[in-house]
């Protein structure tokens, strides 16, 4: 059960470090990056870019996407180099 | 007890000195008239090393008041002064204060709102933030007006209410009026108000928080509510800072004053240096036997709707003066929200709604004796003509 207005940290305050991560912002998603490794060049644009950090990274190499945080925002598609396009988004209906 | 002899200080010169004897860690401010002598006169007293006050100057009122919150969430102890344009524009930023529960103090002088344009005093800046979440305090004169600074920053920075605080004063008619008032030691002020302890700071590192994190439906209604309550807290805290205040340098506060009210059949009920001009008014009336009175609410929100209730339940009528229009076409801001209080009353009083004094049009014991005339009137088995007047406008 959430917390009530009683037990509340004041001011709307998050007292907590780092617990973004607990908040998946991956159901917000219309459109899924697909990552193929075969295209990939491993340049990670689509690393720096990814407002969710949601890429990712083992030893210097793309290894899938964290889909949990993950919200199709396709920044990563758009940054990703024109000459290799190695994220495609697909539309989330396409999984169901 | 009061320790000093008395000196002359106008309403801008006695909310200074009240916030050098406070000396803030942080002051951002920018000038309007008629508040900008309170700032400037702050700003001298950082020049003259009298404080240790980080003074930041900045470009607009919106600017003035961010600076205050984020001076506040890092844990500074903070005031700023304005008036009128100055305060709505900083509105955006009065509700994020409040609901931040950032402790801040601002020194407001009363001035009306454009358009036409206007620098005299009337109620309608305060009026339009009503709603904000900051404590609205209300001064009749200069003496008030620096008691009221100083209570302000015990009852903002009390752990149960944690809430921003505007003291008021009236444009010209108390910031620029020279006055006859006692003021407290430094030492005296210093021990009222205790060291400053912030409840939370984004400086600290070994406890990292997140401050104005967005809040969407799941949480924004439970922090609202922690609000209110944070408001109903300050009720208790107003009365007690008001009774130590008093009982520590012999002048007491409470929500509101009343004058010649206990035994009283009509009365006023009014804010700030108009209640001055009452007393003379009811002075002259009792003498000639009428039994009229007068109650000066000071503290507007929260608004101490049962005790207000209880206090005029004895009236067979009020007149609720207000010196700003909400132009709802159903009166003033006072007279919505006392007449509200006395509805649950079994026998309620009459009461009718003069707005008055807009733009800084004077008011005169002649007004006043005027209004207690028409009060005796009702309450002696006469019709209400008219529930809500303009008084002294020309037809
Ligand atoms: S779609 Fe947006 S959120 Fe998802 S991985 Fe790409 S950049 Fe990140
Ligand atoms: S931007 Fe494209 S090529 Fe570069 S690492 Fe990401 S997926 Fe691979």
């Amino acid at each position: 059960m959430t917390k009530g207005w009683k037990e509340l940290p004041e001011g709307g305050l998050i007292t907590e470090a780092g617990n973004a991560h607990k908040y998946e912002t991956g159901d917000w998603r219309n459109l899924r990056p697909v990552h193929n490794p075969e295209k990939c060049i491993n340049c990670l644009f689509c690393w720096i870019y990814c407002p969710d950090s949601a890429i990712i990274v083992k030893d210097g190499k793309v290894v899938g996407i964290d889909y949990a945080h993950c919200k199709g925002c396709g920044i990563c598609a758009r940054e990703c180099p024109d000459r290799v396009k190695a994220i495609e988004m697909v539309d989330e209906s396409e999984f169901e | 007890m009061a320790t000093k002899e008395l000196v002359a200080r106008t309403g801008n010169e006695a909310m200074a000195e009240a916030m050098r004897q406070i000396n803030p860690d942080v002051v951002a401010a920018y000038p309007i008239t008629p508040a900008t002598e309170i700032v400037q006169l702050f700003s001298a007293y950082v020049a003259d090393g009298l404080v240790d006050t980080e003074f930041v100057t900045v470009e607009s009122e919106h600017s003035a008041m961010s600076a205050c919150v984020g001076a506040s969430t890092a844990g500074a102890r903070v005031m700023t002064g304005t008036s009128s344009q100055g305060l709505i524009l900083m509105a955006e930023i009065l509700y994020i204060a409040a609901g931040l529960r950032c402790p801040i103090v601002l020194a407001e002088v009363n001035r009306a709102l454009s358009s036409p344009i206007n620098i005299h005093c009337d109620h309608s800046d305060t009026m339009s933030v009503r709603d904000s979440g900051w404590i609205q305090i209300f001064s009749e004169n200069s003496q008030e007006a620096y008691d009221n600074m100083i209570q302000a920053v015990r009852i903002a920075e009390h752990m149960d209410v944690r809430l921003p605080v505007m003291v008021t004063t009236d444009g010209f008619i108390i910031s620029h009026g020279l006055e006859a008032i006692s003021l407290l030691e430094d030492k005296e002020v210093q021990d009222f108000i205790g060291p400053y302890k912030a409840a939370y700071s984004l400086l600290d590192v070994e406890k990292p928080i997140t401050v104005g994190g967005l809040d969407f439906t799941d949480f924004y209604f439970e922090h609202r509510r922690q609000t209110a309550e944070a408001m109903q807290n300050a009720k208790k805290v107003i009365l007690d800072v008001g009774r130590e205040f008093g009982e520590k340098f012999g002048r007491s506060y409470g929500f509101f004053e009343g004058y010649k009210l206990e035994d009283a059949e009509i009365a006023l009920v009014l804010l700030g240096s108009t209640a001055g001009t009452a007393r003379v008014a009811v002075d002259q009336l009792r003498a000639a036997g009428v039994k009229c009175g007068l109650l000066k609410l000071r503290v507007f929100r929260p608004f101490p709707a049962a005790e207000l209730a209880e206090a005029l339940k004895h009236l067979k009528a009020i007149a609720v003066m207000d010196r700003s229009d909400s132009l709802s076409t159903a009166g003033g801001p006072l007279f919505t929200d006392v007449r509200s209080a006395l509805y649950d009353l079994p026998e309620r009083p009459a009461i009718v709604n003069y707005i008055y004094g807009l733009g800084g049009r004077d008011i005169t014991v002649e007004d006043l004796e005027g209004i207690y005339r028409e009060l005796q009137r009702i309450s002696g088995g006469g019709q209400v003509q008219e529930t809500i007047q303009y008084l002294g406008v020309r037809e």
